[in-house]
C-alpha cells in the first residue's frame, strides 16, 4: 500500500452555495473553447484513453505491443507457410480452423486490453467527509486518519474491509488497488502485464476466454507444424533440413504452449472455485492463519461457480467515460489534492463526479411541477 | 421584497446537508443498499416509505444481477461470438439500470422532492452509497 500523507477532509470547506456573487461559471471546455470536457479528460487513474473515451488502457502497457506481435507473428508465418502444404497433404478444414482460433484470440485480446476491468470511481469529498465523521463519532478534536479496517460479515463469516486513502473510501470485498493503474478494481484478479491492462470483474471473462482460446491455437499450430515438418522429412530429405525452414514458428510455439496451457488450467480452476488469482496468492482462504476459513462467495458448486464467473450479466462501467462534465465543475485531480468546485449562482449541488443540476422551488405549489426537476443526466448510460 | 427573496430561493435552494445510505455487504459482492433509515432524515419523512424505496431498489439490482437460464443463454451466446455481441446488443444489466433510473427519477417527483429531498441514482456515485440531499426547508410557516 502507498505510503502517503492522509490529508482530512475539512467538512466546513465543502461547498454549501448560498449567496455568493454572481460569478463567471467554471467551464469545462476543451481547447477549442467550445466542446464540453468528457469525463475521462480528467479520470485521475494512470489510465489512457483512446477514440474519445471508448477504448481505455493502463498507461504502461507493459509488453502489450509485444503479445500482439508475437500472436501475429506466429499465425502469419502459420498461414504462409505451413497452411498452402498441408491443405495439399491433408485437408483444406486446417486454415478454417486456424482462421476461426486466430480472431478469436484477437478479439478476446483487444476486448481484455481496451474494456474497463471494473475500475471503481473514487469517492466524491463529501461522501469521504461523511465516512471520516461516522468514523470520528466521538467528536474527538484531534486529528486522525480513520481507521485501515471495518468489519462485514459475509456468509456467516467476518470479512474485513480495508479503507483505501487514495480513493477516500472502504473498498467493497474483493475489490483490491492496483498501484500500477492507480485505481481501485472490483473483483480484482491481477494487473498483466501482457495485455497492457487490470484484470477485474469486467474483462475477466474477456480474458479467460483469451488465453483458453489461445492454448488452442498454439496447440493447434503446433500440431500443424509438427505434422508439416513429419510429413516433409517423410518425404525424402529428412528432418534436419525440414527442421530449418520453419524455426522460428516451432520455438514460439514449443514455449508458449507449455506456459499458455499451464496458465488455462490454473484459471480454469479458479473460476471453478471462485476465486480471484490475488486471493489466491495471499491464500485468503487457504486457512493459512489457523482458523476454518472457506471461501464466502463460493457457490460450492463447480457448475455454478462458472456461471457466476463468467455468466453472469455484464456489468456496466461505473466510470462514465464518456460522460460530459457539467460545465460548473472542476477536474477532479488525485485524491490528495482536493479542488474545491466554485460556488455558483446556478449550481445547486457542487458535487464533483455529480452531474445533478437541481433547481426546487419549495416556495411554489405543487401545481408547478414543471419547473422543480429540472436535471440534466451524461447522454448515454456507460458502456 | 418577498417577491425578490423568492426569486432569489427559486435560483439558490440552500443544500443544507447529505445523507449517504452505504452499501450492504452482508449477502456477498452483490449490489444491494441498506435499509436502515438515517436519522437525519426523521424530521422529513416517514422510515415506511424510506425502507420501501431502498427494498425496491435492492430488487431491483437483484434482478439486474440475477444467475438465471436467461443470462447463461447470454452469456454462452456472448462466449460463442467472442464478446462482440456487447458491442451491438444492450446488455441486460443495462436495461435494468434504466428501469431503476426511471424508478428514482419517479420517486423524486410524488415522494421526496414535495419533502425537499432528492435522491441521486447510485449509479452516477459508482454504485457505492444512495446519496440523499437535503434541502433547507424554505416553506413559510412550516413550523419547524
Amino acid at each position: 500500500m502507498k505510503s502517503r500523507e492522509y490529508q482530512q477532509i475539512d467538512p466546513k470547506a465543502l461547498p454549501t452555495p448560498t449567496q455568493s456573487p454572481p460569478s463567471h461559471q467554471h467551464q469545462a471546455v476543451g481547447d477549442d473553447g467550445r466542446t464540453p470536457r468528457r469525463k475521462w479528460e480528467v479520470f485521475p487513474g494512470k489510465n489512457r484513453f483512446f477514440c474519445d473515451g471508448r477504448i481505455m488502457m493502463a498507461r504502461q502497457s507493459g509488453v502489450f505491443p509485444l503479445t500482439l506481435g508475437l500472436i501475429l507473428v506466429t499465425s502469419g508465418l502459420f498461414f504462409i507457410f505451413d497452411c498452402p502444404f498441408l491443405v495439399k497433404h491433408l485437408t483444406s478444414c486446417i486454415p478454417a480452423i486456424g482462421g476461426v482460433l486466430f480472431v478469436f484470440v484477437l478479439i478476446t485480446l483487444l476486448q481484455t486490453s481496451f474494456t474497463d476491468p471494473g475500475i471503481l470511481p473514487r469517492a466524491t469529498p463529501e461522501e469521504a467527509a461523511d465516512i471520516e465523521r461516522q468514523i470520528d463519532d466521538t467528536g474527538n478534536a484531534s486529528y486522525r486518519p480513520p481507521p485501515r479496517t471495518k468489519e462485514v460479515l459475509i456468509n456467516q463469516q467476518v470479512i474485513k474491509l480495508k479503507y483505501c486513502f487514495t480513493c477516500k473510501m472502504f473498498r467493497p470485498p474483493r475489490t483490491s488497488h492496483c498501484s500500477l493503474c492507480d485505481n481501485c478494481v472490483e473483483r480484482f484478479d491481477h494487473h498483466c502485464p501482457w495485455v497492457g491492462n487490470c484484470v477485474g470483474k469486467r474483462n475477466y471473462r474477456f480474458f479467460y476466454t483469451f488465453i483458453v482460446s489461445l492454448s488452442f491455437l498454439t496447440a493447434f499450430i503446433f500440431g500443424c507444424v509438427t505434422t508439416h515438418l513429419a510429413l516433409r522429412a517423410k518425404g525424402g530429405k529428412g528432418l534436419m533440413f525440414a527442421l530449418q525452414e520453419s524455426p522460428v514458428e516451432l520455438a514460439i510455439c514449443f514455449f508458449s504452449v507449455w506456459s499458455i496451457l499451464g496458465l488455462s488450467g490454473f484459471h480454469t480452476y479458479l473460476v471453478a472455485s471462485n476465486l480471484t488469482t490475488n486471493e489466491d496468492i495471499k491464500g485468503s482462504w487457504s486457512g493459512k492463519s489457523g482458523e476454518a476459513v472457506t471461501n464466502p462467495y463460493s457457490h460450492k458448486n463447480i457448475f455454478i461457480n462458472c456461471c457466476s464467473v463468467l455468466c453472469v450479466p455484464m456489468p456496466p462501467s461505473l466510470i462514465d467515460r464518456r460522460g460530459f462534465l457539467p460545465a460548473d465543475e472542476p477536474a477532479q485531480t488525485s485524491g490528495v489534492d482536493l479542488e474545491l468546485p466554485n460556488p455558483s449562482t446556478k449550481s445547486d449541488i457542487n458535487v464533483v463526479g455529480g452531474s445533478s443540476h437541481l433547481v426546487l422551488d419549495l416556495q411554489k405549489s405543487s401545481a408547478d411541477f414543471s419547473l422543480f426537476l429540472n436535471q440534466t443526466k451524461p447522454a448515454a448510460l456507460p458502456a | 421584497m418577498a417577491e425578490t427573496h423568492s426569486l432569489q430561493d427559486l435560483q439558490q435552494p440552500a443544500v443544507s446537508s447529505k445523507v449517504f445510505v452505504q452499501r450492504d455487504y452482508s449477502s456477498g459482492t452483490i449490489c444491494k443498499f441498506q435499509t436502515k433509515f438515517p436519522s437525519e432524515l426523521e424530521s422529513r419523512m416517514d422510515k415506511q416509505q424510506f425502507e420501501e424505496t431502498m427494498q425496491s431498489l435492492n430488487n431491483l439490482y437483484a434482478e439486474a444481477e440475477k444467475l438465471g437460464g436467461k443470462s447463461y443463454l447470454e452469456g454462452c451466446l456472448a462466449c460463442l461470438t467472442a464478446y462482440t455481441i456487447f458491442l451491438c446488443m444492450e446488455t441486460h444489466y443495462e436495461k435494468v439500470l434504466k428501469k431503476i433510473a426511471k424508478y428514482i427519477k419517479d420517486q423524486n417527483e410524488k415522494i421526496y422532492a414535495p419533502r425537499g429531498l432528492l435522491l441521486t441514482d447510485p449509479i452516477e456515485r459508482g454504485l457505492r452509497v444512495v446519496e440523499i440531499t437535503i434541502f433547507e426547508d424554505r416553506s413559510i410557516g412550516s413550523g419547524r
